[in-house]
């Protein structure tokens, strides 16, 4: 299994970087992952981190995509509220690379 | 990771100069061994992994007369050699059908015929090495079971069929390809490739509901597990995550609502896809398969409707009746699966729904026909119904129209670069050379007819080109379904009844 060391700690990460356990997450790890993946995180990427972690808490998996842009759009403004906007703050996709960062597995599928 | 370089977009497709081994680096993931312990396959790579490959092989030739002729009767005539995709893609020898095929072929040869029991290599024959199996995980999951090459073989020999056993004898051994052995455990356990359990699925469809409600300011309802609704919608459960997926399953819903016709999803079998096909296993295609007929029994629907799925619709439309048939319990008008676009053109031509055509009008069309449904099926009752029915419905639904270049459509179509188990990352270089033809395809006519509106039916399809598109420097929003044309133009209201 490959690791990535933070802070002279092992963490378990999948092939592609996703954390093994769901439980090593927490922001400084974030921040992290978010070096790794080249994105400099902002109060904008936060919100999308921290809504898919709670909708991931109730429904274990990440919510369709377009539950995520819509409440982008609510708290950051409509003009926020479109894929377009999701895909400028993680270019890498904001199912795959935003779950990455937000410490939540892959999405498998036709996805 | 190596960047990834797309081939330049000239709209012409052209036969390559060979670079050997230039996908040899493309390798999918190796299944976790709780994965495929899972699924009945040994957990590892077995110590007499060679014995028991050839032991599966023979089983195989045996009990799949197809196999066995497929490997006696291909006659290098070379018709095959340019037809595939990765291979004009990648320009890797090895992606040319016939080699592909050679590597099987030629232990085939070894183990399975006098000549090359006798004299071995001088007969082409092969012993199965540590490396010929490499280059088996290699390049049999560099091949997407898209069947062009065989469309175009005059001894019509199934190469998918072939790539199917390979993997069906890798994971024998225990060497199988992770992302589609995630998928089918999901599938099995949660009901759906996504793994998304029912409550998310009731949330994800209230959403969807409201979103509706919204934009229209009319109530339709997307409803779970309701006995004794005429239809069961079984569809891609890409089309409760991902966009523009989404698009198409407001579509259907609007469909059923304007129609009148009460129908249903299910919370057990919220699938349509079938990823036991993808590695040739007869036994999980018929567990993932079940699941569907079992809840059409329990929910006493009379019908069952399959969603925007390529490969979900050759499952079920060709194999369902073999694996768990007869359906005997459906309404005797409806025996088989239908597919929404046939369902839904039947409901336009009767005057049931309506589509004002103009609401579309922004938007330049071109239809890619999915391989499994183009090669691998039909629809409706008449022969090619599988090419008249998707572009009709098109027609239907919006004014600008245009086909892509002749033998890049129908049943020459090209496959979409992610399908048969290679929608994964770490095939991404594949993936974005495999999709180059039908992207000069395309690129053709965007340069001839300012095409804007890429249409499919097939949820692999879908993502594929989402994610490939801005590689070749087009925006992903011109990637939508069928359906989600169908979603613009229809008109709601009151209903002038069915």
């Amino acid at each position: 299994m490959p690791t990535i060391d933070f802070k002279g700690k092992q963490i378990e990460v999948d092939e592609d970087g996703y954390l093994v356990n769901l439980d090593d997450w927490n922001e400084e790890l974030a921040n992290y992952l978010a070096e790794i993946e080249e994105v400099q995180m902002t109060d904008a990427h936060w919100e999308v981190v921290n809504f898919l972690r709670n909708y991931y808490k109730q429904y274990q998996i990440a919510p369709m995509i377009k539950i995520l842009v819509k409440e982008i759009g609510k708290v950051m403004g409509p003009e926020k509220g479109n894929t377009k906007y999701l895909y400028e703050l993680y270019p890498g996709g904001p199912a795959k690379q935003a779950c990455k960062i937000a410490g939540l597995p892959k999405p498998t599928g036709c996805v | 990771m190596a960047k990834i370089g797309a081939p330049e977009l000239t709209g012409r497709i052209e036969i390559p100069k060979l670079a050997e081994g230039a996908s040899a680096d493309q390798k999918s993931y190796i299944a976790k061994p709780d994965n495929m312990a899972a699924l009945s396959f040994p957990r590892e790579r077995l110590p007499n992994w060679k014995e028991k490959a050839i032991e599966k092989f023979g089983e195989l030739l045996k009990k799949y007369r197809s196999l066995q002729l497929s490997m006696d009767i291909c006659v290098k005539c070379g018709a095959c050699t340019d037809k595939c995709h990765y291979f004009i893609g990648t320009k890797d020898p090895k992606n040319m059908p016939v080699a592909r095929q050679e590597l099987m072929r030629k232990v085939y040869r070894k183990y399975f015929t006098t000549e090359g029991k006798l004299f071995g290599g001088l007969a082409r024959a092969a012993d199965l090495d540590d490396n010929l199996l490499d280059e088996w995980f290699t390049y049999f999951y560099q091949c997407s079971e898209c069947r062009r090459c065989s469309y175009y073989c005059p001894y019509g020999i199934d190469t998918a069929e072939i790539t199917m056993a390979a993997r069906e004898i890798m994971d024998s051994i225990g060497y199988g390809q992770k992302y589609t052995l995630e998928i089918i455990g999901k599938a099995e356990t949660i009901g759906n490739n996504l793994g998304m359990l029912g409550p998310a699925l009731r949330n994800t469809l209230d959403f969807v509901e409201e979103e509706i409600k919204d934009n229209t300011g009319v109530d339709i309802k997307l409803p779970t597990d309701v006995e004794g609704a005429d239809v069961l919608l079984v569809t891609p459960s890409a089309d409760f995550f991902a966009t523009p997926h989404v698009e198409s399953l407001i579509g259907y819903a609007k469909v059923f609502h304007q129609a009148g016709i009460s129908w249903t999803f299910s919370s057990y079998a919220s699938e349509a896809g079938n990823f036991g096909m993808f590695i040739g296993n007869y036994d999980h295609m018929k567990t993932i398969n079940k699941r569907i007929w079992d809840a059409a029994r329990e929910l006493k629907v009379k019908r069952v409707i399959a969603g925007e799925c390529g490969h979900a619709w050759r499952a079920m439309y060709s194999f369902s009746n073999t694996l768990n048939g007869p359906f005997d319990y459906l309404d005797k008008k409806y025996p088989s699966p239908v597919h929404i676009c046939e369902f839904t053109l039947d409901l336009v031509k009767k005057g049931a729904i309506k589509l004002d055509k103009s609401a579309n009008d922004g938007f330049t069309v071109t239809f890619h026909d999915s391989c499994n449904v183009a090669r691998a099926s039909r629809m409706g009752d008449k022969i090619g119904g599988q090419f008249i029915i998707p572009r009709e419905l098109i027609k239907a639904a919006c004014n600008k129209y245009v086909e892509m270049s002749r033998g890049t459509t129908h049943a020459e179509t090209f496959c979409c670069g992610g399908g048969g188990g290679l929608l994964t990352d770490e095939l991404i270089d594949l993936r974005v050379k495999g999709a180059m033809p039908r992207m000069q395809a395309l690129k053709a006519v965007i340069d001839s007819n300012g095409v804007n509106f890429f249409a499919l039916i097939c949820a692999i399809c879908k993502a594929q080109f989402t994610k490939i598109f801005p590689y070749y420097g087009l925006e992903m929003e011109m990637v939508g379904g069928v359906h989600q044309l169908v979603s613009r133009a229809i008109i709601l209201g009151a209903k002038e009844g069915v």
